[in-house]
Protein backbone atom coordinates (compact mmCIF):
# COMPACT_ATOMS: atom_id res chain seq x y z
CA UNK A 1 0.00 0.00 0.00
CA UNK A 2 1.45 2.92 -0.73
CA UNK A 3 2.69 5.19 2.07
CA UNK A 4 -0.11 7.55 3.86
CA UNK A 5 1.09 11.33 3.72
CA UNK A 6 -0.58 14.46 5.12
CA UNK A 7 -1.81 15.73 1.77
CA UNK A 8 -3.48 11.99 1.14
CA UNK A 9 -5.27 12.12 4.39
CA UNK A 10 -6.52 16.03 4.17
CA UNK A 11 -7.54 14.95 0.46
CA UNK A 12 -9.98 11.95 1.91
CA UNK A 13 -11.28 14.26 4.85
CA UNK A 14 -12.53 16.81 2.35
CA UNK A 15 -13.98 13.75 0.33
CA UNK A 16 -15.60 12.65 2.90
CA UNK A 17 -17.23 15.87 3.38
CA UNK A 18 -18.42 16.19 0.35
CA UNK A 19 -20.00 12.67 0.67
CA UNK A 20 -21.89 14.07 3.59
CA UNK A 21 -23.36 16.62 1.74
CA UNK A 22 -24.33 14.87 -1.16
CA UNK A 23 -25.71 12.95 1.73
CA UNK A 24 -27.57 15.46 3.42
CA UNK A 25 -28.82 17.18 0.13
CA UNK A 26 -30.11 13.29 -1.17
CA UNK A 27 -32.10 12.41 1.61
CA UNK A 28 -33.68 15.75 2.22
CA UNK A 29 -34.39 15.89 -1.80
CA UNK A 30 -35.83 12.88 -1.54
CA UNK A 31 -37.60 13.93 2.62
CA UNK A 32 -36.86 9.89 2.83
CA UNK A 33 -33.94 7.09 3.31
CA UNK A 34 -31.48 6.84 5.45
CA UNK A 35 -28.96 9.42 6.51
CA UNK A 36 -27.75 8.39 10.08
CA UNK A 37 -25.81 5.10 8.75
CA UNK A 38 -24.43 6.33 5.77
CA UNK A 39 -22.38 9.20 7.84
CA UNK A 40 -21.21 6.42 10.35
CA UNK A 41 -20.02 4.14 6.89
CA UNK A 42 -18.55 7.19 4.97
CA UNK A 43 -15.11 7.81 6.24
CA UNK A 44 -14.68 3.82 5.59
CA UNK A 45 -16.67 3.97 2.13
CA UNK A 46 -13.83 7.08 1.26
CA UNK A 47 -10.95 5.44 2.55
CA UNK A 48 -11.75 2.11 0.35
CA UNK A 49 -12.81 4.00 -3.06
CA UNK A 50 -10.37 7.10 -3.11
CA UNK A 51 -7.31 4.98 -1.85
CA UNK A 52 -7.70 0.62 -1.97
CA UNK A 53 -10.02 -0.39 -4.40
CA UNK A 54 -8.75 -1.71 -7.71
CA UNK A 55 -12.00 -0.41 -9.58
CA UNK A 56 -12.43 1.06 -13.03
CA UNK A 57 -15.36 3.87 -13.43
CA UNK A 58 -15.14 3.61 -17.65
CA UNK A 59 -15.30 -0.20 -17.43
CA UNK A 60 -17.91 -0.86 -14.08
CA UNK A 61 -17.67 -4.40 -15.11
CA UNK A 62 -13.74 -4.81 -15.33
CA UNK A 63 -13.94 -8.99 -14.57
CA UNK A 64 -10.85 -8.35 -11.93
CA UNK A 65 -11.81 -5.35 -10.09
CA UNK A 66 -12.21 -5.48 -6.05
CA UNK A 67 -15.41 -6.50 -5.44
CA UNK A 68 -17.32 -3.74 -2.73
CA UNK A 69 -20.88 -4.98 -0.84
CA UNK A 70 -22.61 -3.19 0.85
CA UNK A 71 -24.95 -5.70 3.03
CA UNK A 72 -26.69 -2.78 5.12
CA UNK A 73 -28.23 -1.53 1.85
CA UNK A 74 -30.38 1.66 3.69
CA UNK A 75 -26.83 3.19 3.85
CA UNK A 76 -26.86 3.11 -0.41
CA UNK A 77 -26.63 7.49 -0.36
CA UNK A 78 -22.99 6.78 1.09
CA UNK A 79 -22.20 4.61 -1.72
CA UNK A 80 -24.18 6.57 -4.57
CA UNK A 81 -21.84 9.92 -3.54
CA UNK A 82 -18.88 7.71 -3.39
CA UNK A 83 -19.31 6.24 -6.91
CA UNK A 84 -20.79 9.47 -7.93
CA UNK A 85 -17.45 11.11 -7.09
CA UNK A 86 -15.65 8.50 -8.16
CA UNK A 87 -16.76 9.10 -12.14
CA UNK A 88 -19.34 6.38 -12.12
CA UNK A 89 -22.42 8.58 -13.32
CA UNK A 90 -22.73 12.39 -12.99
CA UNK A 91 -22.71 13.88 -9.72
CA UNK A 92 -26.49 15.81 -10.69
CA UNK A 93 -27.86 12.15 -10.95
CA UNK A 94 -27.39 12.50 -7.14
CA UNK A 95 -30.39 14.27 -6.74
CA UNK A 96 -32.58 11.87 -8.80
CA UNK A 97 -32.43 9.35 -5.36
CA UNK A 98 -35.55 7.85 -4.55
CA UNK A 99 -37.57 9.14 -7.01
CA UNK A 100 -39.57 7.50 -9.69
CA UNK A 101 -37.46 6.23 -13.28
CA UNK A 102 -34.29 6.85 -10.96
CA UNK A 103 -30.85 5.09 -11.46
CA UNK A 104 -30.90 5.00 -7.90
CA UNK A 105 -33.36 3.21 -5.94
CA UNK A 106 -34.18 3.52 -2.26
CA UNK A 107 -32.27 0.37 -1.76
CA UNK A 108 -29.27 -0.76 -4.37
CA UNK A 109 -30.56 -3.03 -7.27
CA UNK A 110 -27.54 -4.85 -9.39
CA UNK A 111 -27.52 -4.41 -13.23
CA UNK A 112 -28.88 -0.55 -12.52
CA UNK A 113 -26.46 1.73 -11.24
CA UNK A 114 -23.37 1.49 -12.24
CA UNK A 115 -20.42 0.67 -9.97
CA UNK A 116 -23.42 -1.10 -7.47
CA UNK A 117 -22.35 -4.68 -7.01
CA UNK A 118 -24.90 -6.38 -5.10
CA UNK A 119 -28.56 -5.85 -4.30
CA UNK A 120 -29.46 -4.64 -0.24
CA UNK A 121 -31.98 -3.98 1.62
CA UNK A 122 -33.16 -7.22 3.59
CA UNK A 123 -30.86 -7.25 6.19
CA UNK A 124 -27.89 -10.01 6.46
CA UNK A 125 -27.16 -11.65 2.61
CA UNK A 126 -24.44 -9.53 1.69
CA UNK A 127 -22.14 -11.32 3.66
CA UNK A 128 -23.31 -14.30 2.27
CA UNK A 129 -23.02 -12.81 -1.07
CA UNK A 130 -19.32 -11.92 -0.44
CA UNK A 131 -18.22 -15.46 0.69
CA UNK A 132 -19.54 -16.42 -3.44
CA UNK A 133 -17.28 -13.58 -4.49
CA UNK A 134 -14.65 -14.50 -2.41
CA UNK A 135 -14.40 -18.64 -3.59
CA UNK A 136 -15.57 -17.34 -7.20
CA UNK A 137 -12.04 -15.54 -7.10
CA UNK A 138 -10.18 -18.46 -5.83
CA UNK A 139 -11.31 -21.13 -7.68
CA UNK A 140 -10.38 -18.70 -11.07
CA UNK A 141 -7.24 -17.86 -9.21
CA UNK A 142 -7.56 -14.00 -8.98
CA UNK A 143 -5.92 -11.52 -7.00
CA UNK A 144 -9.20 -9.01 -6.78
CA UNK A 145 -10.09 -8.64 -3.21
CA UNK A 146 -13.34 -8.72 -1.49
CA UNK A 147 -14.53 -5.80 0.72
CA UNK A 148 -17.85 -6.24 2.14
CA UNK A 149 -19.71 -3.50 4.52
CA UNK A 150 -22.11 -4.50 7.27
CA UNK A 151 -24.22 -2.45 9.80
CA UNK A 152 -24.28 -3.77 13.33
CA UNK A 153 -28.37 -4.38 13.49
CA UNK A 154 -27.10 -6.99 10.71
CA UNK A 155 -25.37 -8.58 13.35
CA UNK A 156 -28.81 -9.60 14.89
CA UNK A 157 -29.53 -11.50 11.77
CA UNK A 158 -29.01 -15.52 11.31
CA UNK A 159 -27.30 -15.53 7.88
CA UNK A 160 -24.77 -13.11 8.85
CA UNK A 161 -23.25 -15.86 11.11
CA UNK A 162 -24.10 -18.87 8.79
CA UNK A 163 -21.77 -16.70 6.47
CA UNK A 164 -19.19 -16.16 9.07
CA UNK A 165 -18.63 -20.12 9.76
CA UNK A 166 -18.22 -20.24 5.51
CA UNK A 167 -16.20 -17.84 5.40
CA UNK A 168 -13.75 -19.07 8.20
CA UNK A 169 -14.22 -23.07 6.99
CA UNK A 170 -12.93 -21.76 3.58
CA UNK A 171 -10.05 -19.75 5.05
CA UNK A 172 -10.92 -16.79 2.92
CA UNK A 173 -8.30 -14.51 3.66
CA UNK A 174 -9.03 -12.16 0.27
CA UNK A 175 -12.43 -11.06 2.22
CA UNK A 176 -12.36 -8.33 4.25
CA UNK A 177 -15.59 -7.40 6.58
CA UNK A 178 -15.95 -3.61 8.24
CA UNK A 179 -18.96 -3.99 10.75
CA UNK A 180 -19.77 -0.56 10.94
CA UNK A 181 -20.68 -0.38 14.67
CA UNK A 182 -22.77 2.88 14.96
CA UNK A 183 -24.38 1.59 18.15
CA UNK A 184 -27.88 2.22 16.82
CA UNK A 185 -30.64 0.96 14.73
CA UNK A 186 -34.06 1.26 13.79
CA UNK A 187 -35.88 1.43 17.01
CA UNK A 188 -32.94 2.16 19.44
CA UNK A 189 -29.70 0.88 20.52
CA UNK A 190 -28.05 -2.01 19.52
CA UNK A 191 -27.86 -3.15 23.25
CA UNK A 192 -30.94 -2.34 24.43
CA UNK A 193 -32.85 -4.16 21.31
CA UNK A 194 -30.25 -7.26 20.83
CA UNK A 195 -27.25 -7.20 23.25
CA UNK A 196 -24.35 -7.51 20.63
CA UNK A 197 -21.40 -7.85 23.26
CA UNK A 198 -18.84 -8.97 23.28
CA UNK A 199 -18.86 -8.16 19.37
CA UNK A 200 -15.44 -9.07 18.84
CA UNK A 201 -15.24 -12.02 20.96
CA UNK A 202 -18.01 -13.69 18.49
CA UNK A 203 -16.13 -13.25 15.80
CA UNK A 204 -12.90 -14.20 16.90
CA UNK A 205 -14.78 -16.96 18.24
CA UNK A 206 -15.71 -17.81 14.32
CA UNK A 207 -12.14 -18.19 13.52
CA UNK A 208 -12.33 -14.83 11.56
CA UNK A 209 -9.03 -12.54 11.86
CA UNK A 210 -10.66 -9.76 14.15
CA UNK A 211 -9.36 -5.96 14.62
CA UNK A 212 -11.38 -3.06 16.42
CA UNK A 213 -10.38 0.56 15.37
CA UNK A 214 -11.80 3.88 14.99
CA UNK A 215 -13.93 4.15 11.87
CA UNK A 216 -13.56 7.58 11.41
CA UNK A 217 -9.45 7.77 11.26
CA UNK A 218 -8.15 7.00 8.36
CA UNK A 219 -4.76 5.89 9.81
CA UNK A 220 -6.46 3.40 11.52
CA UNK A 221 -8.63 1.99 8.34
CA UNK A 222 -5.29 1.77 6.30
CA UNK A 223 -3.66 0.25 9.04
CA UNK A 224 -6.35 -2.41 9.44
CA UNK A 225 -6.70 -3.01 5.58
CA UNK A 226 -3.33 -3.89 5.39
CA UNK A 227 -2.92 -6.05 8.24
CA UNK A 228 -5.88 -7.95 6.48
CA UNK A 229 -4.18 -7.69 3.03
CA UNK A 230 -0.84 -9.84 5.20
CA UNK A 231 -3.62 -12.37 7.53
CA UNK A 232 -3.48 -15.37 5.67
CA UNK A 233 -5.59 -18.53 5.88
CA UNK A 234 -8.19 -16.53 7.73
CA UNK A 235 -10.61 -13.61 6.63
CA UNK A 236 -10.90 -10.20 8.75
CA UNK A 237 -13.58 -8.76 10.55
CA UNK A 238 -12.47 -4.45 10.99
CA UNK A 239 -14.91 -3.68 13.95
CA UNK A 240 -14.98 0.14 13.28
CA UNK A 241 -16.27 1.97 16.00
CA UNK A 242 -18.67 4.75 14.66
CA UNK A 243 -21.19 7.40 15.03
CA UNK A 244 -24.30 7.33 13.57
CA UNK A 245 -24.85 11.01 11.76
CA UNK A 246 -20.92 11.25 11.98
CA UNK A 247 -20.61 14.87 10.96
CA UNK A 248 -23.47 17.29 11.62
CA UNK A 249 -23.47 17.82 15.53
CA UNK A 250 -27.64 17.46 15.97
CA UNK A 251 -27.33 14.48 13.97
CA UNK A 252 -25.09 12.58 15.70
CA UNK A 253 -26.42 9.34 18.40
CA UNK A 254 -29.55 9.92 17.28
CA UNK A 255 -31.85 7.16 16.64
CA UNK A 256 -34.36 9.65 14.90
CA UNK A 257 -31.46 9.71 11.84
CA UNK A 258 -31.72 6.01 11.17
CA UNK A 259 -34.48 6.75 8.49
CA UNK A 260 -35.49 10.17 9.11
CA UNK A 261 -34.27 13.04 6.21
CA UNK A 262 -33.19 16.36 7.80
CA UNK A 263 -36.21 19.94 7.57
CA UNK A 264 -35.34 22.81 5.27
CA UNK A 265 -34.03 24.51 8.18
CA UNK A 266 -32.10 21.67 9.26
CA UNK A 267 -30.66 21.03 5.93
CA UNK A 268 -28.71 25.02 6.37
CA UNK A 269 -27.49 24.00 9.72
CA UNK A 270 -25.89 20.61 8.46
CA UNK A 271 -24.57 22.21 5.68
CA UNK A 272 -22.86 25.25 7.22
CA UNK A 273 -21.15 22.78 9.70
CA UNK A 274 -20.36 20.58 7.00
CA UNK A 275 -18.72 23.41 5.26
CA UNK A 276 -17.15 25.09 8.21
CA UNK A 277 -15.18 21.43 8.60
CA UNK A 278 -14.12 21.12 5.27
CA UNK A 279 -12.68 25.09 5.64
CA UNK A 280 -11.08 23.57 8.33
CA UNK A 281 -9.18 20.93 6.85
CA UNK B 1 -20.35 -25.03 -13.10
CA UNK B 2 -20.57 -25.29 -9.37
CA UNK B 3 -22.36 -27.03 -7.20
CA UNK B 4 -23.67 -26.05 -3.39
CA UNK B 5 -25.06 -27.78 -1.04
CA UNK B 6 -26.76 -28.33 2.30
CA UNK B 7 -25.92 -31.26 3.93
CA UNK B 8 -27.89 -32.93 1.87
CA UNK B 9 -25.32 -34.08 -0.99
CA UNK B 10 -25.79 -37.66 -0.52
CA UNK B 11 -29.02 -37.88 -0.57
CA UNK B 12 -29.67 -35.51 -3.45
CA UNK B 13 -26.78 -37.64 -5.53
CA UNK B 14 -24.17 -34.30 -5.82
CA UNK B 15 -22.03 -35.76 -3.60
CA UNK B 16 -21.27 -37.96 -6.79
CA UNK B 17 -20.39 -34.37 -8.66
CA UNK B 18 -18.29 -33.41 -5.54
CA UNK B 19 -16.26 -36.25 -6.03
CA UNK B 20 -15.70 -35.67 -10.11
CA UNK B 21 -14.67 -32.03 -9.56
CA UNK B 22 -13.66 -31.95 -5.50
CA UNK B 23 -12.97 -28.43 -6.06
CA UNK B 24 -16.85 -27.30 -6.98
CA UNK B 25 -18.76 -28.64 -4.97
CA UNK B 26 -19.36 -26.40 -1.81
CA UNK B 27 -20.54 -27.77 0.80
CA UNK B 28 -22.63 -24.98 4.00
CA UNK B 29 -23.85 -26.91 5.70
CA UNK B 30 -27.49 -26.47 7.16
CA UNK B 31 -28.10 -23.12 6.00
CA UNK B 32 -29.55 -22.39 3.20
CA UNK B 33 -30.19 -18.59 3.08
CA UNK B 34 -26.12 -18.50 3.08
CA UNK B 35 -26.17 -20.95 0.66
CA UNK B 36 -28.31 -19.53 -1.59
CA UNK B 37 -26.41 -15.72 -1.41
CA UNK B 38 -23.22 -17.58 -1.58
CA UNK B 39 -24.56 -19.08 -4.76
CA UNK B 40 -25.52 -15.52 -5.79
CA UNK B 41 -22.05 -14.52 -5.47
CA UNK B 42 -20.63 -17.04 -7.16
CA UNK B 43 -22.76 -16.26 -10.39
CA UNK B 44 -22.01 -12.50 -9.75
CA UNK B 45 -18.35 -13.36 -10.22
CA UNK B 46 -19.22 -15.79 -13.40
CA UNK B 47 -19.69 -19.39 -12.42
CA UNK B 48 -23.14 -21.07 -12.71
CA UNK B 49 -24.03 -21.89 -9.35
CA UNK B 50 -26.65 -25.08 -8.91
CA UNK B 51 -28.00 -24.71 -5.37
CA UNK B 52 -29.28 -27.93 -4.75
CA UNK B 53 -31.58 -29.40 -1.81
CA UNK B 54 -34.67 -30.68 -0.59
CA UNK B 55 -37.65 -28.26 -1.80
CA UNK B 56 -38.68 -27.22 0.93
CA UNK B 57 -35.51 -25.49 2.55
CA UNK B 58 -34.34 -24.58 -1.08
CA UNK B 59 -37.73 -22.29 -1.56
CA UNK B 60 -39.99 -21.86 1.55
CA UNK B 61 -36.92 -21.20 4.11
CA UNK B 62 -34.85 -18.93 2.02
CA UNK B 63 -37.88 -17.37 -0.43
CA UNK B 64 -36.59 -13.84 0.38
CA UNK B 65 -33.11 -14.79 -0.21
CA UNK B 66 -33.95 -15.98 -3.84
CA UNK B 67 -36.19 -13.18 -4.04
CA UNK B 68 -33.15 -9.96 -3.56
CA UNK B 69 -30.54 -12.12 -4.44
CA UNK B 70 -30.87 -14.53 -6.97
CA UNK B 71 -34.15 -12.88 -8.93
CA UNK B 72 -33.87 -9.55 -8.30
CA UNK B 73 -30.03 -8.99 -8.90
CA UNK B 74 -31.59 -11.39 -12.37
CA UNK B 75 -28.63 -13.84 -11.09
CA UNK B 76 -27.39 -16.87 -13.10
CA UNK B 77 -28.36 -19.03 -10.18
CA UNK B 78 -30.10 -22.53 -10.68
CA UNK B 79 -31.96 -23.56 -7.69
CA UNK B 80 -32.35 -27.87 -8.23
CA UNK B 81 -34.73 -28.68 -5.20
CA UNK B 82 -35.26 -32.92 -5.15
CA UNK B 83 -38.05 -34.01 -2.03
CA UNK B 84 -40.87 -32.16 -3.40
CA UNK B 85 -44.70 -32.70 -2.65
CA UNK B 86 -46.01 -35.33 -0.80
CA UNK B 87 -43.95 -38.44 -2.14
CA UNK B 88 -41.62 -37.45 0.32
CA UNK B 89 -43.73 -39.70 2.32
CA UNK B 90 -42.91 -40.85 6.03
CA UNK B 91 -41.10 -38.03 6.76
CA UNK B 92 -44.16 -36.21 7.10
CA UNK B 93 -45.67 -32.93 6.68
CA UNK B 94 -42.95 -30.88 7.75
CA UNK B 95 -40.83 -31.71 4.59
CA UNK B 96 -43.70 -32.10 2.08
CA UNK B 97 -43.57 -28.97 0.57
CA UNK B 98 -47.01 -28.71 -1.43
CA UNK B 99 -46.40 -24.30 -1.80
CA UNK B 100 -43.08 -24.31 -3.85
CA UNK B 101 -44.41 -23.91 -7.31
CA UNK B 102 -46.41 -21.21 -6.03
CA UNK B 103 -43.79 -19.24 -4.15
CA UNK B 104 -41.48 -19.37 -7.15
CA UNK B 105 -44.10 -18.79 -9.71
CA UNK B 106 -45.04 -15.60 -8.34
CA UNK B 107 -41.28 -14.37 -8.06
CA UNK B 108 -40.90 -12.35 -11.44
CA UNK B 109 -37.81 -13.27 -13.46
CA UNK B 110 -37.94 -16.99 -12.58
CA UNK B 111 -38.20 -19.88 -14.81
CA UNK B 112 -39.90 -22.60 -12.77
CA UNK B 113 -39.15 -26.19 -14.24
CA UNK B 114 -41.34 -29.34 -13.36
CA UNK B 115 -39.84 -32.61 -14.84
CA UNK B 116 -41.66 -35.59 -15.56
CA UNK B 117 -38.65 -38.31 -15.15
CA UNK B 118 -35.22 -39.09 -15.04
CA UNK B 119 -34.80 -38.27 -19.07
CA UNK B 120 -36.35 -35.18 -18.59
CA UNK B 121 -34.54 -33.99 -15.38
CA UNK B 122 -31.56 -34.82 -16.98
CA UNK B 123 -32.67 -32.26 -20.06
CA UNK B 124 -33.45 -29.78 -17.25
CA UNK B 125 -29.82 -29.57 -16.20
CA UNK B 126 -28.58 -29.17 -19.13
CA UNK B 127 -31.49 -26.75 -20.42
CA UNK B 128 -30.86 -24.26 -17.00
CA UNK B 129 -27.29 -24.21 -17.53
CA UNK B 130 -27.88 -23.39 -21.17
CA UNK B 131 -29.50 -20.20 -20.20
CA UNK B 132 -29.03 -17.02 -18.45
CA UNK B 133 -31.02 -16.01 -15.68
CA UNK B 134 -32.63 -17.64 -12.50
CA UNK B 135 -34.12 -21.04 -12.48
CA UNK B 136 -35.78 -23.19 -10.06
CA UNK B 137 -36.42 -26.83 -10.51
CA UNK B 138 -38.25 -29.17 -8.38
CA UNK B 139 -38.39 -32.86 -8.82
CA UNK B 140 -39.82 -35.69 -6.33
CA UNK B 141 -37.47 -38.39 -4.22
CA UNK B 142 -39.97 -41.50 -4.97
CA UNK B 143 -39.43 -43.65 -7.69
CA UNK B 144 -41.41 -42.45 -10.90
CA UNK B 145 -42.13 -43.83 -14.45
CA UNK B 146 -40.25 -43.12 -17.17
CA UNK B 147 -42.68 -41.34 -19.44
CA UNK B 148 -40.17 -39.44 -21.77
CA UNK B 149 -37.51 -40.61 -24.19
CA UNK B 150 -34.04 -39.08 -23.86
CA UNK B 151 -34.67 -38.77 -27.83
CA UNK B 152 -37.81 -36.09 -27.03
CA UNK B 153 -37.77 -32.85 -27.84
CA UNK B 154 -37.50 -30.39 -24.89
CA UNK B 155 -37.11 -26.64 -24.99
CA UNK B 156 -37.65 -24.33 -21.97
CA UNK B 157 -41.12 -22.58 -21.87
CA UNK B 158 -42.45 -25.41 -24.14
CA UNK B 159 -45.13 -27.61 -23.28
CA UNK B 160 -45.07 -31.06 -24.99
CA UNK B 161 -48.41 -33.03 -25.71
CA UNK B 162 -47.35 -36.63 -24.99
CA UNK B 163 -50.61 -38.02 -26.63
CA UNK B 164 -53.26 -36.31 -28.56
CA UNK B 165 -56.90 -36.59 -28.61
CA UNK B 166 -59.98 -34.40 -29.04
CA UNK B 167 -62.66 -34.54 -26.60
CA UNK B 168 -60.49 -32.65 -23.42
CA UNK B 169 -56.89 -32.20 -21.94
CA UNK B 170 -54.98 -33.39 -19.82
CA UNK B 171 -52.01 -31.23 -18.17
CA UNK B 172 -49.81 -32.43 -15.67
CA UNK B 173 -46.63 -31.89 -14.15
CA UNK B 174 -44.11 -33.92 -12.61
CA UNK B 175 -45.08 -37.33 -11.33
CA UNK B 176 -48.45 -36.68 -12.67
CA UNK B 177 -47.92 -36.94 -16.19
CA UNK B 178 -47.41 -40.50 -15.83
CA UNK B 179 -50.85 -41.00 -14.03
CA UNK B 180 -52.71 -38.63 -16.82
CA UNK B 181 -51.38 -41.11 -19.53
CA UNK B 182 -52.79 -43.83 -17.31
CA UNK B 183 -56.43 -41.79 -16.79
CA UNK B 184 -56.24 -41.23 -20.99
CA UNK B 185 -55.84 -45.02 -21.17
CA UNK B 186 -58.92 -45.55 -18.84
CA UNK B 187 -60.87 -42.67 -20.52
CA UNK B 188 -60.60 -44.42 -24.03
CA UNK B 189 -62.40 -47.44 -22.54
CA UNK B 190 -65.30 -45.12 -22.33
CA UNK B 191 -64.78 -43.66 -25.65
CA UNK B 192 -63.49 -40.43 -24.40
CA UNK B 193 -60.29 -38.80 -26.47
CA UNK B 194 -58.10 -37.11 -24.10
CA UNK B 195 -54.54 -35.64 -24.76
CA UNK B 196 -52.30 -34.84 -22.42
CA UNK B 197 -49.63 -31.98 -22.09
CA UNK B 198 -46.54 -32.56 -20.39
CA UNK B 199 -46.51 -28.95 -18.42
CA UNK B 200 -42.61 -29.70 -17.46
CA UNK B 201 -42.13 -25.51 -17.95
CA UNK B 202 -44.58 -24.01 -15.44
CA UNK B 203 -43.09 -20.30 -16.21
CA UNK B 204 -42.76 -19.14 -18.29
CA UNK B 205 -46.24 -20.82 -19.47
CA UNK B 206 -46.65 -22.55 -22.92
CA UNK B 207 -49.88 -19.73 -23.83
CA UNK B 208 -49.99 -21.38 -27.43
CA UNK B 209 -50.46 -25.37 -26.42
CA UNK B 210 -52.05 -24.38 -23.73
CA UNK B 211 -54.90 -21.81 -25.92
CA UNK B 212 -55.15 -24.64 -28.81
CA UNK B 213 -55.68 -27.43 -26.28
CA UNK B 214 -58.53 -25.34 -25.10
CA UNK B 215 -59.60 -24.37 -28.46
CA UNK B 216 -59.73 -27.79 -29.81
CA UNK B 217 -60.64 -30.06 -27.09
CA UNK B 218 -63.15 -27.75 -24.92
CA UNK B 219 -62.39 -29.06 -21.72
CA UNK B 220 -58.99 -29.22 -19.23
CA UNK B 221 -57.89 -31.38 -16.20
CA UNK B 222 -54.96 -29.98 -14.23
CA UNK B 223 -52.83 -32.59 -12.55
CA UNK B 224 -50.31 -31.54 -9.99
CA UNK B 225 -48.53 -32.86 -6.73
CA UNK B 226 -48.88 -29.40 -5.14
CA UNK B 227 -51.60 -27.76 -3.73
CA UNK B 228 -54.47 -25.86 -6.02
CA UNK B 229 -53.66 -22.77 -4.68
CA UNK B 230 -50.97 -21.13 -6.89
CA UNK B 231 -50.07 -24.44 -8.46
CA UNK B 232 -50.43 -25.37 -12.47
CA UNK B 233 -53.89 -25.79 -12.45
CA UNK B 234 -54.38 -21.66 -10.92
CA UNK B 235 -51.91 -20.65 -14.08
CA UNK B 236 -53.78 -22.68 -16.74
CA UNK B 237 -57.08 -21.42 -15.90
CA UNK B 238 -55.63 -18.26 -15.22
CA UNK B 239 -54.59 -18.57 -18.87
CA UNK B 240 -57.56 -19.95 -20.84
CA UNK B 241 -59.62 -17.17 -18.61
CA UNK B 242 -57.50 -14.62 -20.54
CA UNK B 243 -57.96 -16.49 -24.03
CA UNK B 244 -60.70 -18.92 -24.31
CA UNK B 245 -63.04 -19.99 -21.21
CA UNK B 246 -63.64 -23.47 -20.89
CA UNK B 247 -64.62 -25.47 -18.48
CA UNK B 248 -61.59 -26.83 -15.73
CA UNK B 249 -60.94 -29.07 -12.99
CA UNK B 250 -57.73 -29.15 -10.83
CA UNK B 251 -56.73 -32.57 -9.45
CA UNK B 252 -53.51 -31.64 -6.79
CA UNK B 253 -53.56 -31.00 -2.65
CA UNK B 254 -56.70 -29.08 -1.04
CA UNK B 255 -55.62 -26.62 0.59
CA UNK B 256 -54.43 -29.22 3.51
CA UNK B 257 -50.77 -30.40 4.84
CA UNK B 258 -50.18 -33.72 4.33
CA UNK B 259 -48.64 -36.35 6.69
CA UNK B 260 -46.17 -39.70 7.07
CA UNK B 261 -46.86 -42.53 5.19
CA UNK B 262 -45.86 -44.43 1.96
CA UNK B 263 -45.71 -42.40 -1.26
CA UNK B 264 -48.12 -44.48 -2.74
CA UNK B 265 -50.62 -44.83 0.44
CA UNK B 266 -50.78 -40.36 0.34
CA UNK B 267 -51.35 -40.36 -2.83
CA UNK B 268 -54.21 -42.03 -2.74
CA UNK B 269 -55.29 -40.50 0.20
CA UNK B 270 -54.92 -36.65 -0.88
CA UNK B 271 -56.85 -37.42 -4.04
CA UNK B 272 -53.79 -37.69 -6.90
CA UNK B 273 -54.12 -40.93 -9.13
CA UNK B 274 -55.39 -41.50 -12.21
CA UNK B 275 -58.99 -42.21 -10.88
CA UNK B 276 -59.46 -38.94 -9.91
CA UNK B 277 -58.28 -37.23 -12.57
CA UNK B 278 -61.10 -39.71 -14.51
CA UNK B 279 -63.45 -38.38 -12.34
CA UNK B 280 -62.41 -34.99 -13.06
CA UNK B 281 -62.61 -35.62 -16.82
CA UNK B 282 -66.39 -36.68 -15.75
CA UNK B 283 -67.18 -33.53 -14.25
CA UNK B 284 -65.74 -31.25 -17.18
CA UNK B 285 -67.32 -33.32 -19.51
CA UNK B 286 -70.74 -32.92 -17.82
CA UNK B 287 -70.25 -29.22 -17.36
CA UNK B 288 -69.12 -28.68 -20.57
CA UNK B 289 -72.07 -30.46 -22.53
CA UNK B 290 -74.47 -28.65 -20.17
Amino acid sequence: MVEVSEELIAGLKKKAVTLRKHIIRMTHNAQSGHPGGSMSACDIVTALYFHVLRVDPTNPTWPDRDRFVLSKGHACPVWYAALAERGFFPVEELMTFRKLNSRLQGHPELGTTPGVENAAGAEGQGLSFSVGLALAARMDHKAWRTYCVLGDGEQDVGQTWEAAMAASKYGLDSLTAFIDRNGIQQEGRTEDIMPLEPLAEKWEAFNWHVLTIDGHDFRQIFAAIEEAHRTRGRPTAVIARTVKGKGVSFMENKIKYHGAATSDDELKLALAELEAMEAAI
Amino acid sequence: MVVVGADTTESIKTLDFGKAFPDRLIQLGIAEPNMISVAAGLAAAGKIPFAATYSVFGSAHTYNVIRQNVAYTNLNVKIFCSHAGLTVGPDGATHQINEDIALMRGIPRMTVLVPADGPETAKCVDAAAAMKGPVYCRFSRTNVPTVTSSEDGFAIGKARVVRDGFDLTLIGCGIMVARCLEAAQLLEREKISARVINLSTVKPLDLATIDRAARETGGIVTAEEHTVVHGIGAAVASAIASNHPVPIAMVGVQDVFGESGEAEELLRKYGLTAEKIVEAAHDVVKRRDR
